[in-house]
C-alpha cells in the first residue's frame, strides 16, 4: 500500500523523508533499495505523470493559446501544480523591494516537486568547485572533495540516465565508460553557434541532460548499482524496462508520461514503491522535526492540508529533503527551550549562505538561417550543446575582474509555433502588415538565437533567510524573511555574459535584439529567478562555522539530515539537481551503514 | 526551449499602458471571472469562452475581425484570422481576469475607439465601414511604433499589441502552423538532425 492516509499510515519507520523531488526521491529510493522502511511526506498532491501529462497538446487546445499566467508561470502546458513564485496562502516576505536586494522563492506542491518541469540539464561539479576557498580564498570549502562525491555522479547518472559526452575540459568531469547516453544530433544552429563560437575560442561541446537517447543498460547497469543486492537489482532491471526511449517530440518540461526523462515520480518513485518499502502520503505540510528529551529526533508534525489536522509521523531517522528553504524553514520553526535558535543551530548559520544561480540573456536573429527549409526540430528539446566555461586561467591569473565562471546554455530552430513566433517583429519588419507580414513571419521563423548565462554566485552575508516575526501562511505555520545582495563578482560576471553573447550573435552574422547590457546590475536576473536556490544549511567540516558535516548530517542531532540543497556549500555554474542527488544517495548509504552498526 | 525563455515575451508585452477614457460602448466592465487556477487540467482541450465569459460585444468583435484580416489576410499558403478563431482568441485574451491581459484589453479597447474617432475625423463613418483603402490608410500612420509620431504613439502601441495578438492567435492554430512548414510534433523512433546537404550549403557540413 504506498500511498497512506492518516488511518493506513504506520506507528512507526525506519526514515521519514520530508518532500519527493531530487532529494526526496532520490534519498528514498537509496533508502528502500537496502530494505529500510520510509515514509515519504509531501506537501503537494498526488500526480501521475502517466495520465496527466499533456504530451503532444498544442497550444490552439488551450486557454490563451497556452501563454504565462500568474497561475502557471511557465505557460499552461508547464507540469508544475500549485507551483510559482507566488503560491496562493504561501507568502513568504522580502527584506527588500528593490532590484538589487529581491529574492523570489519558487515552490511547486506536487509529488515530485519541481522535477517534474525542470531543465533536465545534468553537470558534475568539477574538483575546483568543492574547494573554491582554496583556490581563490573566496567563498567557502566543501568538506568532501571531487573524488568522494564521483562515485555517485557516477551510479546517478546510471540510474537516471543522462546524455553528454566526455571531452577531458578543465574542471569539466569526464564520466566512466558507460555512464553516459550518446549525445542528440545538434541543430541547425547548434552547429553554426559551435562554428562561429569557436573562433572566438568559446568551445562548444555536447550538452548533459538527464533524456534517454536510447533505452537504459538493463542489463549491465542494475549490478553496478546495486552490487549483491539481488533484489534490488531484479526490480531496477525491471523499471530500467519500462522506460521508453525519446521520440524526440513535446517539450520535457511538460514532463514525460513515457518516463524518457527524468522527474522524480516516474524514476526515483515506481522503483521505490515496487520494493515494497515506500509509504508516500501526500498533502502533508510538514512543518516541525519533534525532538525527544535526549535530544534526538522522534519525528516531524504536519498539517494535512485536505483536512487541516495536525497530525505527527513517527521514525528512527529523519531527513528533511523539503528544498533549500522549505527544510531551512521547517528547521527553525522546530525551536524549542533545548534548542531556543531552531533546530542544529548551535553555529547561527541556519539560513546562512543562500545562493542562486547568476543569470543574464541575449537573443539575436541570424540572416543565415532565414528561410530555410522544412525541418523538425524538436530535437531533445533544448540543450543538445552547451559552453562550459573556458576561462578559468585567464580568471585565476586575475586578468577577468570576477573570481567565477558562467555556463552557456543556448538554443535556436524551429519550434512549435505559438504566441512568441511572430510577436515583437517591428525592428525586423518595420511593421509590416498584411501580405508582407506573413511573408515576414516565413522569412523570420526559425531564425532567432537566445543565449542564456548560468554563472556561480560566491555565498555572502548579505544573502540569507529567517523567521518572519509576524507573518503566517494559511496554516498558521511562519513564514520565511528573505535577504539578499550580489557582489560585484557576480555583477561583473553579468556584464561579462553580456558582452560575450554579443560577441557571438555578431560572429554568426546576426543582430542582438536590444542593446548588450554592459551594466551588471542591469544585466543580472533577481535573485531566485533562475530557481537554483542553495545553501541555507551548508555542509562543513566544523561545527561552528556550518550545520551539517560531510553526510548532510546535522551536528546537533545525531539522526537529522538533510539532504536538498541547502547543504550546498558554494553553487558553481553547474546547475545542482544531479550533485543533490549524487549528495542524497552518499547520505543514504552512510545513513544504512550506520542503522546496520545500530549507530541510528 | 529554456523555461525562463518562454515568459520573457510576456514580460516584455506587458509594458504600462496610460487608462483612458475613450472606451468603445458595451464593453467597459473589466472582467470579473476567475482564472483556471493553478492546477488546471491539462490533457483536455478548450475553446475560448468556457473557462470565462467572452465579453467583447457585436460591434466590436466585428472590428476585431476586420482589423485581424487586415493584418493577416488569405493568401496562397494559408486562411485568414478571421477563418481559423483569431476573434475568439482576442476576445479570449481581452476578457481573461490576469493581470497582463487585463492591462492588453485597456489597449485594445482604447484602440478601437481611436480607430473609429479616427475614422470618423478623416472619412465621417465608423472603421469597420470604410473601404479597405481608406482602413489601410489609418493603419500605415501606426503599423511602426519606432515611426509614430507623437499624437499618434498611443495608436501605435495599439497596433502593435494588436499584431502580437492576431499573429499570436493565427500561428498557434493547424492553419498557421502549416504556412509555416512546421512539421515537428510527432513521434520519430530517431532523431537524425539536419540534412548533410543543407550543411554543407550552410558551410557547417
Amino acid at each position: 500500500m504506498p500511498f497512506v492516509t492518516s488511518k493506513t499510515q504506520k506507528s512507526g519507520y525506519d526514515v521519514i523523508v520530508v518532500g519527493s523531488g531530487a532529494a526526496g526521491g532520490q534519498s528514498a529510493y537509496a533508502l528502500c533499495m537496502d530494505g529500510a522502511k520510509v515514509l515519504m511526506l509531501e506537501a503537494g498532491r498526488k500526480y501521475s505523470p502517466e495520465t496527466e501529462t499533456p504530451m503532444f497538446q498544442t497550444p490552439d487546445l488551450a486557454p490563451l493559446g497556452a501563454v504565462s499566467t500568474p497561475e502557471k508561470p511557465f505557460g499552461f502546458y508547464d507540469a508544475t501544480v500549485d507551483g510559482g513564485w507566488d503560491v496562493p496562502g504561501e507568502p513568504y516576505v522580502r527584506a527588500s523591494e528593490e532590484d538589487a536586494g529581491r529574492f523570489e522563492w519558487w515552490r511547486a506542491r506536487m509529488l515530485g516537486g519541481r522535477t517534474n518541469h525542470w531543465g533536465r540539464i545534468s553537470l558534475r561539479n568539477g574538483p575546483y568547485d568543492f574547494k573554491p576557498h582554496s583556490r581563490d580564498g573566496l567563498g567557502i570549502d566543501w568538506p568532501i572533495g571531487y573524488e568522494d562525491i564521483a562515485p555517485y555522479y557516477d551510479k546517478v547518472e546510471l540510474l537516471i540516465g543522462v546524455y553528454g559526452s566526455n571531452e577531458g575540459l578543465e574542471n569539466t568531469p569526464n564520466s566512466p565508460p558507460g555512464c553516459l547516453l550518446p549525445a542528440p544530433k545538434p541543430l541547425v544552429s547548434d552547429l553554426l553557434i559551435a562554428q562561429r563560437a569557436k573562433r572566438l575560442g568559446v568551445p562548444v561541446i555536447p550538452g548533459h541532460r538527464a533524456v534517454l537517447t536510447q533505452p537504459l543498460d538493463f542489463r549491465g547497469s542494475p549490478e553496478r548499482l546495486h552490487p549483491g543486492n539481488a533484489t534490488a537489482q531484479r526490480i531496477i532491471a525491471e523499471d530500467m524496462r519500462n522506460r521508453a526511449a525519446c521520440i524526440w517530440a513535446t517539450p520535457c518540461g511538460r514532463g514525460c508520461s513515457i518516463r524518457a526523462n527524468y522527474q522524480s515520480t516516474t524514476v526515483h518513485l515506481p522503483p521505490a514503491q515496487a520494493s515494497g518499502n515506500l509509504d508516500i502520503r501526500t498533502d502533508a505540510m510538514v512543518y516541525e522535526v519533534t525532538v525527544g528529551r535526549d535530544g534526538r529526533a522522534n519525528g516531524v508534525s504536519y498539517v494535512d492540508r485536505i483536512s487541516g489536522r495536525q497530525q505527527h509521523a513517527a521514525a528512527r531517522v529523519v531527513i528533511l529533503a523539503a528544498s533549500a528553504c522549505e527544510s531551512v524553514r521547517i528547521l527553525l520553526n522546530s525551536k524549542n527551550a533545548q534548542f531556543p535558535d531552531g533546530l542544529a543551530n548551535s553555529s547561527g548559520k541556519l539560513g546562512r549562505y543562500l545562493m542562486d544561480t547568476v543569470g543574464s540573456s541575449v537573443g539575436g536573429q541570424i540572416p543565415l538561417l532565414e528561410s530555410l527549409p522544412p525541418l523538425n526540430e524538436d530535437a531533445a528539446s533544448g540543450d543538445q550543446m552547451y559552453v562550459p566555461w573556458w576561462l578559468y586561467q585567464d580568471q585565476h591569473a586575475g586578468r577577468l575582474g570576477f573570481a567565477r565562471g558562467y555556463h552557456i546554455e543556448f538554443g535556436g530552430g524551429k519550434r512549435m509555433p505559438g504566441y512568441g513566433t511572430a510577436a515583437g517583429l517591428e525592428w525586423l519588419t518595420g511593421g509590416s502588415y498584411g501580405a508582407k507580414f506573413k511573408q515576414d513571419v516565413r522569412r523570420y521563423y526559425g531564425s532567432f538565437v537566445y543565449f542564456d548565462g548560468r554563472g556561480e554566485m560566491i555565498p555572502n552575508d548579505q544573502s540569507f533567510c529567517e523567521i518572519d516575526p509576524k507573518v503566517k501562511d494559511k496554516w498558521g505555520i511562519p513564514v520565511l524573511r528573505f535577504h539578499w545582495g550580489w557582489s560585484e563578482h557576480e555583477l561583473r560576471q553579468a556584464a561579462h555574459m553580456q558582452r560575450t553573447f554579443g560577441d557571438i550573435i555578431e560572429a554568426m552574422g546576426g543582430r542582438t535584439h536590444g542593446a548588450v547590457q554592459t551594466d551588471g546590475a542591469k544585466a543580472i536576473a533577481p535573485g531566485g529567478s533562475i530557481i537554483h536556490e542553495v545553501g541555507g544549511a551548508i555542509m562543513g567540516s566544523d561545527p561552528k562555522t556550518s550545520v551539517t558535516n560531510q553526510w548532510c548530517q546535522t551536528w546537533d542531532v545525531d539522526n537529522l539530515f538533510v539532504t536538498d540543497g541547502a547543504v550546498f556549500a558554494s553553487n558553481a555554474d553547474k546547475n545542482p539537481t544531479l550533485t543533490i542527488m549524487a549528495l542524497a544517495w552518499r547520505a543514504a548509504d552512510h545513513i544504512l551503514e550506520r542503522m546496520r552498526r545500530k549507530e541510528l | 526551449m529554456d523555461r525562463r525563455t518562454t515568459i520573457k515575451w510576456v514580460l516584455a508585452a506587458a509594458a504600462a499602458w496610460p487608462l483612458r477614457d475613450r472606451r468603445a460602448a458595451g464593453a467597459d466592465s473589466a472582467p470579473t471571472a476567475r482564472g483556471y487556477g493553478t492546477d488546471p487540467n491539462l490533457v483536455v482541450n478548450y475553446r475560448p469562452g468556457e473557462l470565462w465569459p467572452l465579453t467583447l460585444a457585436a460591434a466590436q468583435r466585428r472590428l476585431a475581425g476586420i482589423l485581424a484580416d487586415i493584418i493577416v489576410p488569405a493568401d496562397d499558403h494559408s486562411p485568414s484570422a478571421s477563418a481559423v478563431g483569431v476573434v475568439e482568441f482576442i476576445d479570449e485574451w481581452v476578457s481573461a481576469p490576469y493581470p497582463t491581459h487585463q492591462r492588453d484589453r485597456n489597449v485594445v479597447l482604447d484602440g478601437f475607439a481611436w480607430l473609429d474617432a479616427e475614422a470618423a475625423r478623416r472619412f465621417g463613418k465608423g472603421f469597420s465601414d470604410l473601404d479597405a483603402s481608406a482602413q489601410h490608410g489609418i493603419c500605415d500612420d501606426i503599423c511602426d511604433e519606432s515611426r509614430a509620431t507623437t499624437e499618434r504613439g498611443t495608436a501605435a502601441h495599439f497596433f502593435a499589441l494588436y499584431r502580437d495578438l492576431t499573429a499570436g492567435g493565427f500561428y498557434s492554430t493547424p492553419a498557421g502552423r502549416k504556412d509555416l512548414n512546421f512539421i515537428g510534433n510527432v513521434p520519430l523512433a530517431r532523431f537524425e538532425g539536419p540534412p548533410p546537404a543543407l550543411l554543407k550549403a550552410l558551410g557547417l557540413g
